[in-house]
């Protein structure tokens, strides 16, 4: 790895952005941000100028100061990930992770139609840093618009920077599992985007064998701020332990549900206000994703959007999913939809993941029906303790956490179906969205 | 002195027998894997138990088809050579039906050289090459058949059709009971299990069971066995 | 030096040998797929665990040296 002064960056062309929104600054309604109006809003990449560009500062400590983790669900030092591609040795590959499988999640996709620059500006601000041989861009095939702004924002850059690595696109099937670390380093291998079995991990061995940086596309986006306005100003937002903005995507009973931006630890209220209110009273709110955890309609009033602040809740921010439930719904019958399609979303390679899975979906099919067997809840905790950490993935690992959750925010309702079968609710439209509109 | 007339070497008892053996042992194996180590398992019979049974039977179906190949070299009777042995129908002595037997052979030591050396392959591939066996095994029982001097001999016969018997019992449970999560793969074996059924049917009867066999199944005909045929004294009168 | 086992859940199709061959670890679940404790193994247990490893079909089984935690 090149030495790298360590400096902070030099002042930034463009003032750096006081509170919000970052990200999504200048955002339009219908069109993709242009390179030109990209650097016109965010100024130009602080590289140095001269025939071969480089970064003038230590990008990872950088990001290290900052505090920035990764906006992908695992929450994982974004500077740590990036020491151990580096320590790994080689040229390393950086794969940009705009799949986005969780079907409740939009703000990479966003992203990637709205404002490809940031985070084709991210992946290659880390690929200078790691001397990376090459960039992936993952994203869904079902995605079109996102790959077509993508691809035309990756030849508006090649003619202008010089010294960029070579880029790619890659398609990836709209499958849950499909944009999970493994399963795209897979795919670009050439083989089924299927999780694999670690170690080694990506940074170790991943694209070509090579040690590959697999980043979300939101925490690119926030390495792009990062690079022009510093760490300080990126912990201007947030909490010491928690820094920053972070995109969510709010769905269910609200006005104008969609992707917004918030600051770490920010209340739901807030957010629900910002997206005209409730349209409907809420039953609850599903975190994370898919495979985060319900928290109960009494506790939204109070709610902060931080992992700490979840954290009492078995919660986090996870993936940004902020899903409303209305108190039209029936949450066990959205639970049951829900689990039996995570448990066909499973990618069908470990026994206790099949298996586990499709036992906790017919677990609370039969609640929601009135048949439970034996003791349903005791049952669900068995199944959800089976198939923890048993899988070559976390994929089962969320759906457990998530049923689990599910017990603890709607225990009347569980109750009342377990007795009394189908209430009225239970044949109207579902509301968790399973397939992207 | 023709060869024919003297009687059977050691050595032809020697590749008789181990060639029986062997074929029996092989049946041991392929009814053992068949039926799934996991499916027949029990609390007498662990899994691990059945696991090494097939593993050793299989060996000891290795060494008996070693010593088989040897003395059917060593045999100077019908000049068979080491090439022979690996090289499928190339020889002189009953090309085609020898050549069967160097054709399983082929096969085996394919399945034996890649499960000695099965930890540097994927499972899948290690896999698709121990199938192999289901093919051998038929080839070897036909191989038995059509080679041997001595198929009409009763015991050979039903020992071929005790090995016949339980290679379709196992095939016949297994479809039934097992292969329901793959079904195309349940109707195949049953299939090719009924198919061979059927040319052993039609086959023996007309071949090793029909006359003249030795010399349709193309033995030299230096080696065949002929009546003396001294020409009849005139009118000497038989 | 310590060892540990180790499942590899994609190779892993249920053949439930370990289980027979190191009880004092290793129990299979209602689907036949092994659970194991973590635990460490040393002395004569770390013999049987190298048979049971031996003895997958699939080499699903992994006995591995204590790794130092990574991060």
């Amino acid at each position: 790895m090149s030495t790298q002064l360590a400096y902070a960056p030099a002042p930034s062309a463009v003032a750096p952005p006081a509170g919000l929104p970052r990200l999504l600054t200048g955002i339009a309604a219908h069109a993709a941000m242009s390179l030109e109006h990209h650097e016109a809003v965010h100024g130009p990449l602080p590289l140095t100028g001269g025939r071969r560009p480089a970064l003038a500062f230590d990008l990872v400590e950088e990001l290290d100061r900052a505090g920035l983790r990764g906006r992908g669900g695992a929450g994982f030092p974004t500077a740590a990930k990036l020491r151990a591609v580096a320590a790994a040795g080689g040229r390393p590959v950086v794969l940009a992770n705009v799949g986005e499988g969780e079907p409740a999640s939009r703000k990479d996709r966003t992203l990637a139609r709205m404002l490809p620059h940031l985070v084709l500006d991210g992946a290659e601000l880390a690929a200078r840093a790691l001397g990376a041989r090459e960039l992936i861009v993952a994203v869904c095939e079902t995605a079109r618009t996102g790959a077509d702004t993508l691809a035309l924002a990756i030849s508006e850059r090649e003619r202008r920077h010089r010294g960029a690595p070579r880029t790619r696109l890659l398609g990836v099937p709209d499958r849950f599992v499909a944009s999970q670390e493994s399963a795209l380093v897979s795919l670009a291998n050439g083989a089924p985007a299927l999780p694999a079995f670690t170690p080694p991990r990506p940074f170790e061995r991943g694209v070509g064998g090579h040690p590959t940086l697999v980043a979300n596309a939101e925490t690119l986006a926030h390495v792009a701020l990062i690079a022009r306005h510093g760490a300080s100003w990126f912990r201007e937002l947030g909490s010491p332990a928690e820094p920053g903005s972070a995109l969510v995507t709010l769905s269910g009973p609200v006005a104008r549900p969609g992707v917004y931006e918030i600051a770490r630890g920010g209340s739901l209220s807030g957010l629900m206000q910002a997206a005209g209110g409730l349209t409907l009273p809420a039953a609850g709110v599903l975190l994370g994703g898919y495979g985060g955890a319900w928290i109960a309609g009494a506790h939204l009033e109070s709610l902060r959007l931080s992992d700490e602040r979840l954290a009492p809740f078995g919660a986090s921010l996870g993936a940004g999913v902020v899903a409303v439930l209305s108190a039209h719904a029936c949450p066990v019958r959205e639970l049951a939809r829900l689990t039996r399609w995570l448990a066909g979303q499973s990618a069908g390679q470990c026994g206790p993941c099949v298996h586990g899975l499709d036992a906790l979906a017919g677990g609370f099919e039969a609640i929601a029906a009135g048949a439970p067997r034996g003791n349903g809840e005791q049952r669900m905790r068995q199944l959800a303790a089976l198939v923890r950490a048993r899988g070559a993935c976390a994929h089962p690992d969320g759906v457990a956490r998530m049923a689990l959750s599910a017990l603890a925010a709607f225990p009347t309702e569980l109750a009342e179906h377990a007795r009394h079968g189908p209430c009225e609710r239970c044949a109207r439209s579902p509301e968790l969205p399973l397939a992207r509109a | 002195m023709s060869l024919a007339s003297a009687g059977p070497s050691a050595y032809w008892y020697l590749t008789r027998s181990s060639g029986t053996v062997a074929l029996l042992l092989l049946t041991g194996a392929v009814v053992l894997g068949v039926l799934d180590v996991r499916r027949v398992s029990s609390p007498r019979w662990p899994r691990f138990v059945l696991d090494a049974l097939h593993r050793n039977v299989s060996l000891l179906a290795l060494a008996f088809l070693a010593v088989h190949v040897l003395t059917s070299v060593l045999d100077s009777f019908a000049s068979i050579s080491p090439l022979d042995a690996l090289i499928p129908f190339v020889g002189s002595y009953r090309p085609f039906w020898l050549g069967l037997g160097a054709l399983a052979l082929d096969l085996l030591l394919a399945v034996a050289i890649t499960s000695f050396s099965r930890r540097r392959m994927g499972y899948r591939t290690w896999h698709a090459i121990h199938a192999l066996t289901y093919l051998s095994w038929p080839i070897a029982l036909v191989h038995g058949l059509g080679t041997g001097s001595d198929a009409t001999s009763t015991w050979l016969l039903a020992l071929g059709g005790a090995c016949l018997a339980a290679v379709l019992a196992a095939v016949l449970w297994r479809a039934l009971s097992g292969w329901r999560e793959r079904p195309d793969v349940g109707r195949a074996a049953l299939g090719g299990a009924g198919a061979f059924t059927v040319f052993l049917a039609v086959w023996l009867p007309l071949g090793p069971l029909g006359g003249e066999w030795a010399r349709r199944a193309g033995t030299p005909p230096t080696l065949l066995p002929h009546r003396a045929l001294a020409p009849r004294a005139r009118g000497s009168g038989r | 030096m310590s060892h540990r086992l180790r499942v590899n859940p994609i190779a892993c199709e249920a053949h439930g040998m370990c289980a027979e061959l190191l009880p004092e670890r290793i129990a299979l679940d209602e689907w036949g797929y092994p659970v194991l404790d973590g635990q460490q193994l040393d002395g004569e247990l770390l013999e049987h665990a190298r048979r049971a490893a031996r003895a997958c079909p699939t080499f699903a089984l992994l006995l591995e040296r204590e790794r130092p935690p990574a991060r």
